[in-house]
């Protein structure tokens, strides 16, 4: 069968015409099969929708449990039989729950990756390369100038400025799905106890990924206390970037706007972002990553969608593997 | 250089001054000899070593990447020795011998033109990106992380605790990597001797002040002058040696060979450079604008030199020949430099004249009817007064003229930085043009102080309650003849510029009022700024 046949672009997202479901679909469809839980690919208003269980909580916890007409959980290495299509859920190490959907009919395999991340993360599982025929893999940081370092030296760098600046509060913007438990897991890691200051937005969320068993330690809510603003002295918050540019963020005394994020290893970035203290800490795969992971599993065709997928279509014509861009338009990278 | 590396990554997001110099006192204190003064001379430019041309990082890096993902990177990254240093491939067995800042640089100060190629080619296997970086700007010359010479001689200072005013005096006797100066600072030597020639000395500054203030002074202890407005520079020729520094102990010289030919003295004159021709035996001032041609070059082509001459109003004698005047009473001091002005070229040097007054009140009077629009206000400075460093209280006092004032509409409002990131912090404002019946805002200036905390919190919730558009960091508000919000400009000046649509740029603009009471089409007009410009 025609590769096409089995998964297409659509206006809508990757559908599916014999299963006649959509993958990730950025409008709300009748069969909506989710690849994690961040809101350009998880959007509420589907009638029917599959993913991970983490998944399906975490969608509850965003958009309320009438988020959908109708849910089904599928765990990691789970088969599901979709109107004849197979389809089965493996880890992507991007985010806790967050999956590739392998989809399989008549010996042809196509693996929609979602998003996802090569390197160890202690608040989810690691990806498991899946073989396939045609590999759909994301482009975020598709550029051969993005490397992520080490998470430790990163975290390292956090720690040794709220050393150097003890009076000073350390404001951290992290996306608040995966990016804000990973930082405090790390900073875990690496010994620091101390009470971390959370933005409301993210208590819910913390709140479940400790619920699955990730250790995030002692964590207390930034909330504003004219009598008490003296302990964010020396103190680490992580509350959403959109937050520091809003008046939330005057009540820390004299702020490091500090992001975590891999578009921080870009100083014009950086400076655009009046960020003050870059941390690299990527949910996605750097380009070393990226190429790697296409090499592991050798598909036939590389579908590149959301980011930069020119490059990346680029570097599979240098290495004679057989690619292509599927500009569906919808997911942001920004807030990475 | 990954110590020195990690320094520019932060130093370049840091706005806040004393954050800058907590980050300078870290690193000196951290760093071993020769690594940190060959680092201060780097970022303060003092280095002389083989330079590379951006064309010859390109060559190296389109060796080892495929063009296209160049190109695609560089569109994305935007800055050459960023791009290259994230995309150079990295090599294996990296990270055990990294080289240290001081092999680099003294590599470097013995290199030919044609070993710079390899070098750089071998430096950037070995480097990781923020080392690359680092490696790129120092050989291309971009340093540019925010940190002035004075600064860094203010870090200097704060590590060693000692008065910054001894660091500048030393500063032009000292070439790096500075190792008698840091065993001073570290107590393991006694402080250099400036065996320099021409050294600058540490100026004397004046305090603002008012006629409240003054009330508690006796006039008849004081002498005036006029306070022109140009660069405050020292003019020093020593043993065959010539220096022009700025106020702030900077080697400008390069920047006006013409009044450094001039200066066949043995002495170091205070005064204010400015540009000027001789008209009727006397120079006559050429304006700010005039000035501006002459400032931040590298080089100054003879045409400029000739339709622009420097030229140096002097104020105050410090040295004169073997003798230091500094301990004298100015009044002593004013008349040694009679003297000496009287023997130089009448073309390049003359007196600021002293301004005769009685009370107060009077010199209140003259210093907004100065006679030439090149005068910024009165220096006042006491008749028994030595020449010391530094800003001491009482001795001098400035009192500019009165700011000019203009009524402008904001316009558009950006972010700050630091404490300020949470609040509309930079304002652009404009006047109007165009048709009275159909007017039209320019854009005339940006000012981001001048208002009380409570004031930036009104205009920040304006800014909320009335954004028209978002562009990134900035927003544009409603800025209507009847909607909208009047700010009260206060400005030094103003100049003629190509730059700007409205054909002007403000000099020290700054916020002196909300004019929340005023409807905006009563702001000014356009015509009314140009009319200063005559």
């Amino acid at each position: 069968m025609r590769f096409e046949d089995l998964l297409r672009p659509t206006p809508k997202g990757l559908y599916c015409p014999p299963g006649d479901f959509y993958i990730d679909p950025v409008r709300p469809v009748e069969r909506a099969l989710i690849t994690h839980g961040h809101a350009d690919h998880a959007r509420p208003g589907h009638a029917h929708v599959m993913a991970t269980p983490e998944t399906l909580d975490i969608m509850g916890i965003r958009y309320g449990e009438t988020f959908a007409g109708a849910t089904q959980a599928a765990a990691y290495g789970e088969t599901v039989a979709v109107n004849g299509v197979t389809v089965s859920w493996h880890p992507a190490g991007h985010v806790l729950g967050a999956a590739q959907i392998a989809v399989e009919m008549d010996g042809t395999r196509i693996v929609a990756s979602g998003d996802y991340k090569r390197r160890r993360d202690p608040t989810c599982a690691s990806f498991e390369p899946v073989d396939c025929d045609v590999f759909i893999t994301e482009a975020t940081f598709a550029l051969p100038v993005f490397h992520h370092p080490d998470d430790r030296g990163e975290i390292a760098k956090l720690l040794a400025s709220a050393a150097q600046f003890p009076e000073r509060t350390h404001l951290v913007g992290a996306y608040s799905l995966g990016k804000a438990q990973r930082v405090i897991a790390l900073l875990r890691e690496a010994g620091y106890a101390e009470t971390i200051y959370i933005h409301g937005a993210m208590q819910k969320l913390c709140d479940y990924y400790v619920s699955r068993g990730v250790e995030l330690g002692p964590l207390a809510p930034a909330t504003d206390d004219d009598a008490d603003r003296d302990r964010f002295a020396g103190a680490i918050v992580i509350g959403p970037s959109a937050a520091f540019a809003d008046r939330w963020a005057r009540r820390f005394p004299d702020p490091i706007s500090c992001y975590a994020s891999g578009w921080m290893r870009v100083r014009q970035r950086v400076r655009q972002m009046g960020v003050e203290l870059p941390l690299i800490l990527s949910d996605h795969c750097d380009w070393d990553e990226l190429t790697d992971t296409i090499r592991e599993i050798g598909p036939q065709e590389v579908w590149v969608t959301h980011g930069r997928e020119e490059a990346l279509v680029r570097w599979c014509e240098l290495n004679q593997i057989r690619a292509r861009p599927l500009n569906i338009v919808g997911y942001e990278d920004e807030a990475e | 250089m990954k110590g020195f590396a990690d320094l520019l990554d932060r130093l370049v997001l840091t706005p806040s001054r004393n954050a800058k110099l907590t980050l300078l006192t870290g690193y000196l204190a951290a760093t071993p000899d020769p690594d940190r003064g060959y680092a201060i001379a780097a970022i303060t430019r003092d280095l002389d070593i083989l330079s590379v041309k951006p064309a010859m990082v390109r060559a190296l890096v389109a060796e080892r990447v495929d063009e296209v993902l160049f190109a695609y990177s560089y569109d994305f990254v935007g800055d050459l020795a960023e791009t290259v240093s994230l995309i150079w491939p990295a090599t294996e067995g990296r990270a055990s011998d990294l080289p240290t800042l001081s092999q680099i640089v003294e590599t470097l100060q013995s290199a030919s033109r044609s070993d710079g190629p390899r070098l750089v080619e071998r430096w950037l296997d070995e480097l990781d990106p923020s080392g690359r970086y680092a490696l790129l700007k120092l050989i291309t010359g971009g340093m540019r992380v925010g940190v002035s010479a004075r600064l860094m001689k203010q870090a200097l200072a704060d590590y060693g605790g000692e008065d910054v005013a001894e660091i500048e005096e030393l500063w032009h006797g000292l070439t790096p990597p500075y190792q008698p100066l840091f065993d001073w600072l570290d107590g393991r030597a006694d402080k250099p001797a400036n065996l320099a020639a021409a050294p600058f000395r540490p100026a004397m500054l004046a305090n603002p002040v008012d006629l409240d203030e003054l009330a508690r002074y006796d006039p008849a202890d004081y002498s005036a002058e006029w306070k022109w407005d140009g660069i405050r520079v020292q003019a020093t020729g020593e043993r065959g040696e010539r220096r022009i520094y700025s106020r702030t102990g900077d080697d400008i010289s390069g920047a006006f060979p013409d009044l450094l030919a001039a200066m066949e003295f043995d002495g170091a004159i205070d005064g204010e450079l400015l540009v000027g021709h001789v008209e009727d035996g006397a120079i006559r001032t050429g304006t700010f604008s005039d000035l501006q041609q002459r400032l931040n070059r590298k080089t100054v082509p003879a045409k400029l030199q000739k339709q622009y001459p420097a030229i140096l109003r002097a104020y105050d004698l410090l040295q004169e020949g073997g003798e230091d005047l500094r301990p004298l009473p100015f009044e002593e001091r004013r008349a040694r430099l009679e003297r000496f002005v009287a023997d130089l070229p009448s073309d390049r040097f003359d007196l600021s004249p002293l301004v005769a007054f009685e009370s107060w009140e009077e010199v209140a009077q003259m210093r907004n009817a100065a006679p030439d629009p090149v005068i910024e206000g009165l220096m006042l400075k006491r008749r028994d007064s030595a020449y010391v460093p530094g800003r001491p209280k009482g001795p001098w006092f400035k009192w500019k003229r009165d700011p000019f004032l203009v009524d402008a509409v904001l316009m558009y409002a950006q972010r700050g930085h630091g404490k300020r990131s949470s609040f509309y912090s930079d304002y652009t404002f404009g006047v109007w043009t165009g048709p009275a019946d159909d007017p039209l805002l320019v854009p005339v200036g940006k000012a981001y102080f001048g208002f009380t905390d409570e004031e930036l919190k009104q205009i920040d919730k304006f800014v909320r309650d009335n954004t028209i558009e978002r562009f990134g960091p900035v927003r544009s508000v409603r800025a209507e003849p009847d909607k909208g919000l009047v700010l009260e400009v206060a400005f030094e000046g103003l100049n003629r510029s190509s730059r700007h649509k409205s054909g002007i740029a403000m000099r020290f603009p700054r916020i002196s009022r909300l004019r929340w009471d005023k409807p905006p089409g009563e702001a000014d007009r356009l015509e009314t700024l140009e009319a200063m410009l005559e």
